[in-house]
């Protein structure tokens, strides 16, 4: 960002660092990185003005804010965030399909936020301890994430632990989400990372949390025809197109606008 | 731009200009500077009357990190540079314990209670929340894998008493919890530990 008295306010964000000349990011992993923490934060963000208490409004649009800032930082790395983010088409998009399901009611989104986030907190923990070149904002963001897991975890203690509506709905929610967890630990390309050896303690973390609520794990398919799989090589669900319109119409309506 | 070596040490006038640029009032949480917040990282001088500052936001997303990075520019401006470019660093990490002494005791003075130290060392440190109706008594959260639980409890504000709840574990900024002070009532922000 450099601007002299004189000048125009600069450009709407100070710059992540750019990464070093020479050390090649790439371009598909940064993609579907960036994508899952900007279609999640989006959908997040569907909840101000709608949230049950206040409190969980404040807390719904900090864990969005987070996950923006995530998003900006990655998309930045392999181009022009505001590009990426509301001119791409939908099969352009790398996200995992889970972050980009419904809202639902408020359980389907804790259940969203427990399944993602302690995901999200395992590959970020992964990436620090590397050197790689998303290891600065793995090591920043992963203890961020903690907190999301957590209030995931704490939300889906109450309500499975709760009165029988709201554990009816949390078990509806955990089941309903459980067929689009497999494509979680699908391999990332360029990530460096075996994605598929983070499932194990994803597992082990998920099923305590559910077992102390008095949940069920779900138990049907997650990685067969009959679940879902393919937002990494930018198949989605039908809900993202609609969810990318909203997101996207007023850029594209106004190319270049501010305020 | 072609950048000379580094000097040893930074200039007289480069350590007046980071006085200046350190003393600018946190934009949400005006009480303190940003050098009590620990988020500048470095000042350069890059050529007669440029200037190059390095800021790194406390969370990924926030959005202060944008009036931080403008009101730098204006104060050096002011003070005579005629380029002011701040860089967003992410390397190393924030943690809350990067916030001086000064800015604890400044923040517990407006009611926000300070985070506890050891952030960096233990990672985040687990948050309680009431009882549920099936475990009866709080439950401690699970701590992420590798980290130490047992956190000393976050006093109030206002009276100093250890029997604090939470009520809500993102408040008013990401950076803060809700929390009620159980000895006299009120509610008050808890500057997370990160």
């Amino acid at each position: 960002m450099t601007t002299t008295p004189q000048g125009a306010p600069s450009a709407s964000a100070p710059e992540a660092t750019a990464p070093q000349s020479g050390s090649a990011v790439p371009v598909g992993a940064a993609l579907a990185l960036g994508d899952d923490a900007l279609v999640l934060s989006h959908r997040l963000g569907e909840w101000a003005g709608h949230a049950p208490v206040l409190e969980e409004e404040v807390a719904l649009a900090n864990i969005a804010l987070d996950l923006l800032g995530q998003a900006r930082v990655l998309l930045s790395l392999v181009g022009d965030e505001d590009e990426l983010a509301y001119l791409r088409e939908e099969r352009a998009f790398r996200n995992v399909q889970l972050v980009e399901q419904p809202n639902g009611d408020f359980a389907h989104t804790i259940a969203r936020q427990l399944y993602f986030s302690t995901y999200q907190e395992l590959l970020y923990g992964r990436l620090a301890a590397g050197d790689g070149p998303f290891a600065p904002l793995a090591r920043k963001a992963v203890k961020e994430v903690a907190y999301h897991r957590d209030h995931a975890e704490q939300w889906t203690l109450r309500l499975g632990d709760g009165t029988e509506e709201s554990h009816r709905r949390m078990q509806t929610a955990l089941t309903a989400l459980w067929r689009c967890t497999g494509e979680l630990f699908e391999p990332v390309d360029g990530l460096g990372l075996d994605t598929a050896a983070l499932h194990e303690g994803w597992l082990a973390l998920v099923s305590r949390t559910v077992e102390q609520a008095g949940l069920t794990l779900p138990t049907g398919p997650r990685s067969d025809g009959w679940s879902a799989g393919a937002g990494r090589q930018g198949i989605h669900t039908e809900p993202f197109g609609r969810m990318l319109a909203e997101m996207q119409h007023l850029h594209r309506s106004h190319p270049g606008a501010s305020w | 731009m072609v950048r000379t070596p580094a000097p040893p040490g930074p200039t007289v006038l480069e350590e007046k200009l980071l006085e200046l640029a350190g003393a600018v009032p946190d934009p949400e949480l005006p009480v303190v500077t940003l050098a009590e917040l620990g988020v500048l990282r470095g000042l350069h001088l890059t050529g007669p009357g440029r200037v190059e500052v390095e800021l790194t936001p406390t969370y990924t997303g926030c959005p202060a990190v944008e009036a931080m990075a403008a009101d730098i520019e204006r104060v050096l401006h002011d003070e005579g540079m005629v380029e002011v470019e701040v860089r967003t660093v992410l390397t190393p990490a924030w943690s809350t314990d990067d916030i001086t002494p000064e800015g604890r005791r400044k923040l517990g003075e407006s009611g926000v209670a300070p985070p506890r130290p050891g952030a960096r060392a233990d990672g985040p440190v687990a948050l309680t929340l009431g009882p549920t109706r099936r475990s009866g008594t709080p439950r401690e959260a699970v701590p992420p894998p590798g980290s130490a639980a047992a956190p000393e409890p976050v006093r109030c504000p206002h009276c100093g008493s250890a029997d604090t709840t939470l009520l809500s574990r993102f408040s008013s900024t990401a950076c803060k919890a809700l929390r009620r002070c159980e000895a006299c009532r009120e509610p008050f922000d808890h500057f997370k530990e990160l």
